[in-house]
């Protein structure tokens, strides 16, 4: 499938992954394209953050190749997991916060590991919380936050870098409808400037509004692909 | 370079408990180990004080005519080693052992005849002062017409020299000993402080960040402890040098000999050792930590 996809930023094919002997994802092929904007969904244990984790390294495949951006992961070489890295910006379903680092260092710890001008960092990192709304718990440790606060800070720390690609786990999990409304417009903001956007999501209402391609994951397998609206094939 | 530093210290001071050992065990471990270099450092200067004094006495036959006397002693100024050669007469002699037994002098006087020899009193050069090279001399000089013996404190020199071989060699077996110690301390302590942080070095890993820019703030912190503890160990040393010396310097060898402290060279190497030691104990638990 998908022979003229040239344009596609992530490719998977025949993927399997299993943990110990427990298989997760079953020969998954999928290609997402350049500045789509894509839901993963299925039911809890589908399969959906293992999709994620594959596109980052978080975990490794067991068969099958992934190409991102051209690079196949299955060839890395360690030095260069850093930078396939920088190329995401990932919202992780339990945010993995730092707990010892304020809410400014945790998002501005993205920009000092990539190397980027220490002067310039400050203003980044504001402008991204102000977007979130938290830009006056810029000094709070995450543990003083709200479940959706922290999640919120999550979403600014997936975005400071400007990253090619948006990985979000659930980014609007443990938000009420109008918060998760903001992160949603936000992560629209996003893909119009042409980033890619992939979010893994059980929420109904999220779906439904949606006019996008959907990803329905059972059993580890590609259930169904609903080509919602403004499909790219 | 400035937020690696900020990322050291302000590490350093969310693990206070577990720094302050550290570099108090680092302390303790330096301050050993430095008092035994420092006791060295003095015996040694003892050692070349005494051989400084090192002289060798010629003795020559009864009947040595003043050509043959004059030729004797420029030959002993030509040898190599040789500082210079000063003639004793046998009256300069009497004088001498006058002088040395002031309480029996009568016995001497009542001499009829002088009976001691003419003599050599050789001065060396530093380099030949060894007990090698002094058994040679002494060979060399013996062979010649004039000479009737030659005297110096041979065993005494050869003796002393082996021991004091010996604790240098001990010296650095335990110097050895100490610096392995101290690494894997800082080892330790970098590796709980690793362990207790690897949640958050996972999270940077994630969001992209190199080895290299997590390991930095570690090595710092390392180097930092390893520096640190081996400054308060210096300090206690000098502390212990400071009242040692003020209570017995008076009682030491008539004033002769001083104690002395390291020069402050050594001092800033001993400290800039301390720091590698740091970046050392670092290296191993990075290496291990960061496989996984
Ligand atoms: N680290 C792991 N070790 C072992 N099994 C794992 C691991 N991570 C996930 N699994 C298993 O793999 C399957 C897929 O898990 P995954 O987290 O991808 O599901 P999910 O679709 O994200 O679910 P949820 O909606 O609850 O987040 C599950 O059965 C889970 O138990
Ligand atoms: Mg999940």
């Amino acid at each position: 499938m998908n022979e003229a996809s040239s344009d596609a930023i992530i490719r998977m094919f025949h993927v399997h992954k299993r943990y110990g002997g427990k298989s997760a994802l079953k020969d998954l092929t999928l290609d997402i394209f350049k500045n789509e904007f894509v839901f993963v969904t299925g039911r809890s244990g589908a399969g959906k953050t293992t999709l994620l984790k594959l596109l980052y390294l978080g975990e490794p495949v067991s068969e099958g190749q992934v190409l991102v951006d051209g690079v196949n992961l299955s060839r890395i070489d360690r030095h260069r997991i850093p930078d396939l890295r920088r190329k995401f910006g990932i919202i992780f379903q339990d945010y993995k916060l730092i707990p010892t680092k304020t809410v400014y260092e945790n998002v501005a710890l993205v920009l000092e590991a990539a190397g980027r001008k220490p002067n310039l960092i400050p203003k980044k990192v504001r402008s991204v919380l102000r977007t979130v709304g938290m830009e006056d718990r810029m000094g709070a440790l995450p543990q003083s936050l709200s479940g959706g606060e922290q999640q919120r800070v999550a979403v600014a720390r997936a975005a400071v870098g400007d990253p090619k690609i948006i990985l979000a786990d659930e980014p609007t999990g443990s938000l009420d409808e109008e918060s998760a409304g903001v992160i949603m417009d936000f992560l629209d903001t996003f893909h119009t400037r042409g980033a890619t956007v992939i979010i893994a999501t059980h929420d109904k209402d999220l779906l439904e509004r949606s006019r996008t391609r959907i990803v329905n994951l059972r059993e580890g397998r590609v259930g169904s692909i609903e080509p919602n609206g403004c499909g790219n094939r | 370079m400035k937020r690696f530093y900020q990322r050291a210290f302000k590490d350093i001071l969310e693990n206070q408990f577990l720094t302050m050992i550290s570099i108090i065990t680092i302390a303790l471990s330096i301050l050993i180990a430095s008092s035994f270099a420092l006791f060295f450092v003095n015996v040694g200067d003892l050692f070349s004080h005494w051989q400084k004094g090192i002289r060798m006495m010629i003795y020559l036959k009864a009947d040595t005519s003043e050509a043959v006397r004059l030729d004797t002693q420029l030959r002993l100024q030509s040898i190599a080693g040789v500082h210079d050669a000063v003639y004793i007469s046998k009256n300069d002699a009497m004088q001498r052992l006058k002088g040395q037994m002031q309480h029996h002098s009568a016995l001497l006087e009542n001499l009829k005849e002088n009976p001691l020899p003419e003599a050599f009193e050789l001065t060396l050069q530093p380099q030949t002062r060894n007990s090698e090279d002094l058994r040679f001399l002494a060979e060399r000089i013996q062979n010649l017409p004039a000479v009737a013996e030659v005297e110096y404190g041979r065993q005494w020199i050869q003796r002393f020299s082996s021991v004091v071989d010996l604790f240098t060699l001990a010296g650095y077996a335990i110097g050895g000993l100490f610096f392995m110690a101290t690494v894997f301390i800082v080892a330790n302590t970098i590796r709980l402080v690793l362990y207790s942080r690897r949640e958050e070095i996972e999270i940077m890993r994630l969001v992209g960040a190199t080895d290299r820019f997590i390991k930095i703030p570690f090595y710092l912190e390392g180097m930092i402890q390893g520096g640190a503890g081996t400054l308060v160990g210096l300090g206690l040393l000098y502390l212990g040098y400071f009242f040692l010396t003020r209570n017995f310097e008076s009682g030491m060898a008539g004033g002769l000999l001083t104690v002395r402290f390291f020069s402050a060279g050594i001092c800033a190497a001993i400290i800039g050792g301390g720091a590698v030691i740091g970046w050392l104990g670092c290296w191993v638990s990075l290496k291990q930590f960061l496989k996984s």
